[in-house]
C-alpha cells in the first residue's frame, strides 16, 4: 500500500520528563520514528518538556515545542501548526494518555487533526481491564481469572470459585501498597481486609494468581493489510510477579520447545489481528514451566521499553517501522535497512544470545524498600551480546556499574548465608542473581534455588555452571591456557584477576583479543552491511575490519540516578560533530535503551561492557585517533587511565587535566595557588580524622568519598553527634578511599557549563540555583540567566571559571560549581560535559557539545565563530526542574539533599521567570500558580519555619498540618529529613496525586519565582 | 574426541565429536531457525545433507515424543556451535537422540563463517570425519555418498471408508504432513512414488498430495507422468518438492538456487489478497518463473525477499502446490489454510460425484 499522501504535517507527542518506568527508549523511539517521517516526505511537530533528549533537537523535527505536556499546551500548538495528523503510539503513555484526552476535549475533531497508526478505540480495549478480558474470552485466549471487589466476603466468593492462590491487588495505592497473594482463606481475609483499608477508593481487584509461571513477551508488527510478524520472543529469567522492567531477561527465549513456542506466537498474532494493531505491539504471556497451559497477562499498543530492547537484540528497528506502517506503507514494502536487499516483512533470526539486566537504583537509596514485585523500580537496564548465554551474561554483569566487587566476584557484598540467603531467593531484590552465586557456593542443588525462586532450571543449571568453572579456576594456576579457555567460556578479565586474586595487567597480559561478529537480523544469510558488532571469544572470525580515521566515544552506560540521558545526548551529539569533520565515529556503550546504541547513529557501534578490557580490545582492532571520554559522564572519565596505560590517547582534557580536578588535594592546590575561594576542608581516613577535621572547618559539614556519581553517600552534617555515621557510610560507598570533609557554606548555589581550547574560554551563561548548596545540582531547580547575581558576581564567577579551564589545560567541556556567600566560593569542578549541557545547549542554541568534541579534536576556540565580549542578555528565561520517581520507590527518604534522587528533568522557557518557572513546574512538581484560599499541607518543621508561613501569607496560602483538611489542595510540604516515600503525610501526597515538594527552598524559591 | 569437517573447496574445521560415531559426507546447508531443532533434523528432506544450525545454542529443550517428522531419516549430520546437554521431560538429551538415530555430529564449529561461506560457495560438498583427511576429497566423498542407505518409504494403508481419503504419494515426507491432513479430518493412505496409477486408483482416493522430500526434482522424471494422470482424476496438491514435480509435470523447468530457503522466517506475498505471511522452508531448488509461459500453471504466491516462486496453482483443474511447508512442524502456523483449502477442493468434487 502507497504511504498517505492526503497528510504533509505530523505532529509527535513525546513522553516527557525521564521517571522510572518512562525513560530513555522513548527518546530512542519518537527520534528513530520522526526521522523516519521526515524520509518519507512529511513534515514533523514535536512536543516535549524533557530538553535532555535528541527528538528535541533541531535536526529531528521541523517545529520543536519545549513545551508542557498538557491538553492546553498541546491545543495552542496545534491552534498555531496545523499539523494534518497526530502519532500517538510514540511517547509512551504519557503520549497516548494525552492523544486521548486530545481526542475527548473535542481538539482533535476541531483542528481535523487524524490519528495515525492504532486507532483510540485499539488502546482503549487493550488497556480497559475488563474491555481486554471480553475480548480474550472472544478470541479463546486465556487469561487469569479476576474480580473487582469491595468487601473481603465478595473476594472470598471469588476465591472460592477461581482457586488459590490469588493476587490482592488495592486500588490507587502506592506501588501496589496493602496488596500481597493469598494461599488461603485466612490469609485472603487479612490481605484483603488491609488493602480495602489502604485503598482510597475501598476497592481491590482479586486475581488468580499466576505468579511462578514464565513470563513471555512477543514483539510484534502488523501493517493496515494485515501482514503480521514476531520480530522477537524474549523470555524473563524471573518469573511472573516480577515486572518484566525488572527481570533479567533473554533474546531469544531459550527453553521454549517449537510447538509451546509457536502457540504462544500464534496466540499474540491473534491478539494484534483482533485489536488491528497498526504498527508495534507488546504481547505478555505466562507459560506453565510443566504444562501447555499459558495466560494472556497483557498488551501495549505502541512502542515501549520492551520493543526498544527488541530492537537493540535483534538490530530490527521497530520505531522507524512502526511510523512508516502508520502513514500506510505495508511492511513487504518496506526496506529492512540493515540487510538493505531485503524487506520489512520477516522475522529476525539471530545467531547470539542477548542477555538484559536491569539497573536497580538501591546503591544511591540504600534505605529504600529493595523487594522487587509488580511494580517496576529499575531506572535503566544493560544488555550482554554472547555467543553463548554464559557470555551474555557474564557481559550483562560487567556492564551493570553497580558494584565493582561483586561485579567481579559474582557474590553479593556481603555474601548472605542460611535464612538470610533463603530470604534474598525468596523475596528478590537487585541482589538476587548474586545470590542465587551464592547459594551455588554454599552448596545448594538447582532444584533447591528452582524451588525458591521458580526460574527455570536450564537457566539456574547454566548459574551453577558458571559458578563451578569459576570455582574450579581458583584451584588451578594462571596460565596462559587457562585464561584463554576461561575467556572462551565467557569470563571478563575482571572475573578472572578476582578468582586468581592477581592484577588486572597479570591476566591481560595472557589474554586473547576477541573477534567481533555482526548484529545482522538474518544470522548471516544475507549479506549485510550493519555498523554494529559485538566480541566472543568463542574461536571465531573477526568481521570487523578498522575504519581508519577514527575517534572512539566511550558512552555512559545504564541510566541511573546521578548519570541519566543526559549523557547520552552528549554521546550522540560528539558522534555528529565527528562525523560533521569528517571523522568516523565508533561508539562504545551497553544501554539497550538510548539512542547512542541506535547503529544508525555511528559509523559503528560495539555493542560492549564500558571496562577496560573491552574498551582497549576495541582500541587495538580500531587504532583510533584517540578516544573521547568527556561525554560518557563518570563512567568514561574512569576509564581513562586505562586508556592512557593502554596507549591510546585522550582527546580533549588530558588526564593530567582530568586528575587535578578530581583529586581532591591537587584539585585544592590548585585553587590556592589560583586565589579561589574554597569551601574550608580536607582529606580523612577513618572517623578520628574525621573528627579532628570537622572539629576545624566548623560545622554544618560535607561529608563525601571522592571518585563517586551523583552525590553517593553525601551528606551535610550539622552537629558532631551525627557525624560517625555518615563517615562509616561514605567508607562502605568507595572503601580504601579519602572522604572529603568540607564545611558547608551556605548560600545562593549556580554553575557553568564552558567551553575551553586550554588558550581561551568561553562560558555560554550561568545557572542559578534555587535550592541552596546542601541540595544536589541535579535536584535543584535552576534559571538561567541567574535571577539574584548581581553583575560583579557574575563577573567573578565567569573570571574564576576562566581561570580554571585555562590553568587545567581544558580542551572541550568542564562543568564548576559554586556557592555565593560573602564571597564567590568553588565547590566542585566536573573535567566533563555535565548533565546541563542539553540543557544549556537548548537555552543558548549553542549546541555545546558539538562544539567541544571539535575543540578536543583540537580546533582553537576562536575558529567555532562564537561571540566574543560579553554575551548579550537573552531575551527569554528557562527553568529547569527536577523530576523525582517517588511513587514507585516505597521507603526512599524524600526531602532533598546532597545525595542526588530525581530520575529526570523538565524545561519551561518563557519570556519572564514566573512564566518559565510556571510551565517548568507542570511535568515536574504539577504545581500550579496558587489561588487565595488554596491549603498547603506541612510537617511540624516547615509550618513552624517563620519564612515559610510569611511566603504562604503573600498567596493567601493557608498552611495546615492535619490531613482531613486538605480539600483544594495546592503542595504537601513536608521537610523533614527522617521522612520517606512510605511516611504517612507523603504517602498521602502520593496516592492522592498531589504536588509533593520536600525541600524549604523549593518552596520558598517557587512561591517567589511565580510572584 | 575430534571431529573434522571438510569442505570441498579445501577448507577444514575442526570440533569435538557428538551423537553417533562414523564418517558421512553430503551437501551442506544451514538452517536459521531459532526452536525446532528436533523437528529439523528429523526432517526426510535433508536426506543426504549436513544440516548447520546458524543458532549457536541447540539442546536447550532436550527432546521430545511426538516431535520427530520421520521414524528414521533425516540429516546426514548436524554442524553446531553448542551443544546443550538438557535432558527433556523423558530424560533424553540430544547428544543421546543422535546417536540413537545414529547421526553424526560436530561441536564447536564458527557456525556463522561456515553459514557465511555456504551463502557464497553454494551448492558445498563436505566430509565429516573422525579422522584427518588423508586421500583426495572426491573420492571420499563418492565412498560415502555411495554407501548412505536409499531411505524406505513403507506403504500405509488407510482404515477403509475414511472420508476425504487422501493419498500421499511419498518423497520424503514429513509426519507434521501426515498430521495435519488428520487434524483436518482426512484418512491418509502413503504410497511410494514407484506406486502405479492403477494401484493409487484402486485406493479410491478423494484427492493426492505430492510431498515434500530431498533431492534434485529435475533428476526424477520418471514420476512425471504419474502426476500427469493424477492431476487428471483428482484434486492434487503439492508441498515442496511436490511443488516442483507438478512444476515440471505440467512442462515448467527447475533451477538449483544460490543457496537454498532454510529456516522459519522466509515471507511469503500471497498475491490474492496482498498479505505477506510467515513461512517455513526447506529447498534448494525453485521453479523458474519464465518456463511457466507455455504450461497452464499460474503464480500464486512469492518470496517477499527474492520473488522466487512460492505457490502454484492449475488453471483449470483443482490442483495447486506450494514450496514452502504449510504443516510448519517446525515453524509459524499462518500457512495452514493450505489444508483448508485442500479439503474444500475435495468436498466439492465428492459432492459433485454424489
Amino acid at each position: 500500500m502507497p504511504k498517505d499522501q492526503s497528510i504533509h504535517k505530523i505532529m509527535v507527542i513525546g513522553s516527557g520528563p525521564i521517571v522510572i518506568g518512562q525513560a530513555a527508549e522513548f527518546d530512542y523511539s519518537g527520534s528513530q520514528a520522526c526521522l523516519s517521517l521526515r524520509e518519507e516526505g512529511y513534515q514533523v511537530v514535536l512536543v516535549n518538556s524533557n530538553p535532555a533528549t535528541i527528538m528535541t533537537d533541531p535536526e529531528i523535527a521541523d517545529a520543536v515545542y519545549l513545551e508542557p505536556l498538557t491538553v492546553p499546551s498541546l491545543t495552542r500548538i496545534i491552534a498555531t501548526e496545523h499539523p494534518d495528523a497526530l502519532l500517538p503510539t510514540l511517547g509512551g503513555q504519557t503520549g497516548l494518555n494525552l492523544a486521548k484526552a486530545l481526542d475527548a476535549a473535542g481538539v482533535l475533531a476541531q483542528y481535523h487533526v487524524r490519528l495515525l497508526g492504532t486507532s483510540l478505540a485499539t488502546i482503549e480495549q487493550a488497556e480497559d481491564r475488563e474491555a481486554f478480558r471480553q475480548l480474550m474470552h472472544q478470541l479463546h485466549q486465556p487469561v487469569p481469572a479476576s474480580r473487582t471487589v469491595h468487601t473481603v466476603e465478595a473476594a472470598l466468593a471469588f476465591a472460592a470459585t477461581a482457586g488459590y492462590p490469588v493476587i490482592v491487588r488495592p486500588a490507587y495505592t502506592l506501588g501496589g501498597f496493602g496488596g500481597g497473594i493469598a494461599a488461603d482463606a485466612a490469609a485472603l481475609t487479612t490481605i484483603c481486609d488491609r488493602g480495602l483499608r489502604q485503598s482510597p477508593i475501598t476497592e481491590c481487584l482479586i486475581e488468580k494468581s499466576i505468579a511462578g509461571m514464565k513470563e513471555i513477551e512477543f514483539e510484534v508488527m502488523r501493517d493496515a493489510t494485515g501482514t503480521a510478524i514476531a520480530v522477537c520472543c524474549m523470555e524473563n529469567l524471573d518469573p511472573v510477579g516480577l515486572h518484566t522492567g525488572d527481570s533479567m531477561v533473554v533474546a531469544p527465549a531459550l527453553t521454549l520447545d517449537e510447538v509451546t513456542y509457536q502457540r504462544l506466537r500464534t496466540a499474540s498474532l491473534a491478539i494484534v489481528a483482533a485489536l488491528d494493531i497498526r504498527g508495534g505491539c507488546n504481547v505478555q504471556l505466562a507459560q506453565a514451566p510443566d504444562s501447555d497451559a499459558y495466560a494472556v497477562i497483557e498488551v501495549n499498543p505502541r512502542v515501549s521499553r520492551s520493543s526498544a530492547l527488541a530492537s537493540k537484540a535483534t538490530g530490527y528497528p521497530i520505531a522507524k517501522i512502526a511510523a512508516k506502517i502508520a502513514v500506510g506503507l505495508s511492511l513487504a514494502e518496506i526496506q529492512n535497512p540493515v540487510t538493505a536487499t531485503t524487506f520489512a516483512a520477516f522475522e529476525p533470526a539471530l545467531d547470539y544470545v542477548v542477555v538484559k539486566l536491569p539497573r536497580l537504583p538501591f546503591d544511591k537509596f540504600p534505605t529504600a524498600e529493595r523487594t522487587l514485585g509488580t511494580q517496576m523500580k529499575a531506572t535503566g537496564e544493560v544488555m550482554g551480546i554472547g555467543t553463548t548465554f554464559e557470555e551474555a551474561l557474564l557481559k550483562a554483569i560487567a556492564s551493570l556499574a553497580s558494584d565493582p566487587q561483586a561485579q567481579a566476584t559474582l557474590l553479593p557484598t556481603p555474601e548472605p548465608t542460611g535464612a538470610a540467603l533463603m530470604q534474598a531467593l525468596r523475596q528478590p531484590t537487585e541482589q538476587r542473581l548474586f545470590a542465587i552465586f551464592a547459594a551455588v557456593h554454599q552448596g545448594w542443588t538447582v532444584a533447591q534455588v528452582a524451588a525458591e525462586t521458580h526460574i527455570p532450571a536450564f537457566f539456574l543449571g547454566k548459574l551453577a555452571g558458571i559458578w563451578a568453572r569459576l570455582a574450579a579456576l581458583k584451584q588451578t594456576p594462571m596460565t596462559a591456557a587457562a585464561v584463554q579457555a576461561a575467556q572462551r567460556f565467557g569470563f571478563t578479565q575482571a572475573m578472572l584477576a578476582a578468582a586468581w586474586a592477581q592484577p588486572l595487567a597479570a591476566v591481560a597480559a595472557l589474554a586473547l583479543p576477541p573477534s567481533y561478529q555482526m548484529v545482522d537480523t538474518c544470522a548471516g544469510e544475507f549479506a549485510s552491511a550493519t555498523p554494529y558488532f559485538y566480541s566472543t571469544h568463542y574461536p571465531s572470525a573477526n568481521e570487523s575490519q578498522p575504519l581508519g580515521h577514527s575517534v572512539l566515544v566511550i558512552g555512559s552506560g545504564p541510566i541511573r540516578i546521578g548519570q541519566g540521558v543526559e549523557f547520552d545526548y552528549t554521546t550522540v551529539h560528539c558522534v555528529q560533530a565527528l562525523q560533521a569533520m569528517g571523522y568516523h565515529a565508533i561508539i562504545i556503550n551497553n544501554n539497550p535503551e538510548t539512542v547512542s546504541t541506535d547503529f544508525s547513529v555511528s559509523d559503528r557501534l560495539y555493542f560492549e561492557p564500558l571496562t577496560p578490557e573491552h574498551v582497549l580490545a576495541v582500541a587495538a582492532l580500531e587504532r583510533p585517533l584517540g578516544a573521547i571520554v568527556q561525554f560518557g559522564g563518570q563512567t568514561a572519565i574512569n576509564l581513562t587511565e586505562a586508556l592512557v596505560a593502554g596507549g591510546v590517547p585522550i582527546l580533549g582534557t588530558d588526564l593530567a587535566g582530568i586528575r587535578q580536578t578530581e583529586d581532591r588535594a591537587a584539585f585544592a592546590a590548585l585553587l590556592k595557588s589560583l586565589a579561589i575561594a574554597q569551601p574550608a576542608g580536607a582529606t580523612a581516613t577513618d572517623r578520628d580524622s574525621a573528627t579532628q577535621i570537622a572539629k576545624a572547618v566548623g560545622y554544618p559539614v560535607m561529608v563525601r568519598p571522592s571518585f563517586v556519581l551523583g552525590g553517593r553517600a553525601m551528606a551535610v552534617v550539622q552537629a558532631p553527634a551525627d557525624l560517625a555515621a555518615y563517615v562509616q557510610t561514605a567508607i562502605d560507598a568507595a572503601p580504601h578511599q579519602p572522604i572529603l570533609i568540607d564545611h558547608a557554606v551556605r548560600g545562593l548555589e549556580c554553575e557553568v557549563d564552558l567551553l575551553s581550547d586550554g588558550q581561551q574560554v568561553f562560558i555560554p551563561g550561568i545557572m542559578e540555583h534555587v535550592e541552596g548548596a546542601g541540595v544536589h545540582s541535579g535536584d535543584s531547580l535552576a534559571v538561567m540567566p541567574p535571577q539574584h547575581l548581581t553583575a560583579a558576581q557574575q563577573a567573578t564567577i565567569r573570571a574564576i571559571a576562566t581561570k580554571i579551564g585555562l590553568a587545567v589545560q581544558a580542551k572541550g567541556m568542564m562543568n564548576v560549581q559554586f556557592v555565593v556567600a560573602e564571597q564567590v566560593y568553588v565547590i566542585d569542578v566536573n573535567p566533563r560535559a555535565s548533565r546541563t549541557v542539553p540543557f544549556m545547549s537548548k537555552v543558548t542554541g549553542y549546541p555545546l557539545a558539538k562544539l567541544a568534541t571539535r575543540l578536543a579534536l583540537g580546533e582553537p576556540l576562536a575558529a567555532l565563530g562564537l561571540p566574543t565580549g560579553d554575551l548579550p542578555v537573552p531575551t527569554q528565561v528557562a527553568v529547569k526542574a527536577p523530576v523525582f520517581s517517588f511513587a514507585k520507590l516505597p521507603g526512599l527518604p524524600t526531602a532533598l539533599a546532597p545525595e542526588m534522587k530525581s530520575t529526570g528533568e523538565t524545561i519551561g522557557i518563557a519570556p519572564t521567570y514566573a512564566a518559565a518557572m510556571q510551565k517548568a513546574l507542570v511535568d515536574s512538581y504539577h504545581l500550579t500558580v496558587p489561588q487565595a484560599g488554596q491549603t498547603v499541607l506541612l510537617d511540624a518543621t516547615a509550618a513552624a519555619a517563620p519564612a515559610v508561613q510569611q511566603a504562604l501569607g503573600t498567596w493567601g496560602l493557608r498552611g495546615v498540618t492535619a490531613r482531613a483538611q486538605a480539600k483544594d489542595c495546592w503542595a504537601v510540604v513536608n521537610t523533614a529529613t527522617t521522612q520517606t516515600t512510605s511516611s504517612p503525610l507523603n504517602d498521602y501526597a502520593l496516592t492522592h496525586g498531589l504536588p509533593l515538594v520536600t525541600a524549604t527552598d523549593t518552596l520558598l524559591g517557587v512561591l517567589a519565582a511565580l510572584q | 574426541m575430534e571431529k573434522y569437517l571438510y569442505l570441498e573447496d579445501g577448507t577444514c574445521w575442526r570440533g569435538t565429536a557428538c551423537g553417533a560415531p562414523g564418517a558421512v559426507a553430503g551437501e551442506l546447508v544451514f538452517n536459521t531457525s531459532m526452536v525446532g531443532y528436533q523437528e529439523a533434523l528429523t526432517d526426510p528432506s535433508y536426506t543426504g545433507q549436513l544440516l548447520t544450525f546458524t543458532f549457536p545454542i541447540i539442546g536447550t529443550y532436550g527432546v521430545l515424543p511426538d516431535r520427530n517428522q520421520s521414524t528414521a531419516s533425516g540429516c546426514q549430520a548436524v554442524i553446531l556451535h553448542t551443544l546443550e546437554a538438557t535432558p527433556g521431560p523423558t530424560g533424553v538429551t540430544l547428544d543421546a537422540f543422535l546417536q540413537a538415530r545414529n547421526v553424526p555430529g560436530i561441536v564447536g564449529v564458527d557456525t556463522r563463517a561456515l553459514t557465511q561461506r555456504i551463502r557464497a560457495h553454494s551448492p558445498l560438498k563436505a566430509l565429516l570425519l573422525d579422522a584427518p583427511l588423508t586421500a583426495a576429497f572426491a573420492p571420499v566423498y563418492a565412498r560415502l555418498t555411495a554407501a548412505a542407505k536409499e531411505p524406505v518409504r513403507p506403504l500405509r494403508l488407510a482404515q477403509p471408508g475414511g472420508h476425504p481419503h487422501v493419498v500421499v504419494v511419498d518423497f520424503g515426507a514429513k509426519a507434521g504432513i501426515i498430521a495435519q491432513l488428520e487434524a483436518h479430518g482426512c484418512a491418509v493412505s502413503v504410497v511410494p512414488p514407484t506406486t502405479s496409477l492403477a494401484q493409487i486408483t484402486a485406493l479410491r482416493p478423494d484427492g493426492i498430495l505430492l510431498s515434500n522430500g530431498p533431492g534434485d526434482p529435475a533428476a526424477m522424471p520418471t514420476v512425471l507422468p504419474l502426476i500427469r494422470a493424477l492431476q487428471q482424476r483428482y484434486p492434487l496438491v503439492g508441498i515442496c518438492l511436490g511443488h516442483q514435480l507438478l512444476a515440471l509435470a505440467n512442462g515448467a523447468r527447475t533451477a538449483p538456487l544460490q543457496f537454498g530457503h532454510r529456516g522459519l522466517n522466509h515471507p511469503v506475498t500471497l498475491l490474492a489478497s496482498g498479505q505477506t505471511i510467515m513461512t517455513s522452508q526447506n529447498h534448494g531448488y525453485t521453479v523458474v518463473p519464465a518456463s511457466l509461459a507455455q504450461t497452464p500453471l499460474v503464480v500464486t504466491a512469492v518470496e517477499a525477499n527474492d520473488h522466487t516462486i512460492e505457490g502454484l496453482a492449475h488453471k483449470t483443474r483443482p490442483v495447486f502446490s506450494v514450496q514452502y511447508h504449510p504443516e510448519a512442524a517446525p515453524g509459524p502456523a499462518e500457512a495452514r489454510p493450505f489444508f483448508d483449502q485442500f479439503v474444500q477442493l475435495m468436498e466439492v468434487r465428492v459432492t459433485r460425484h454424489a
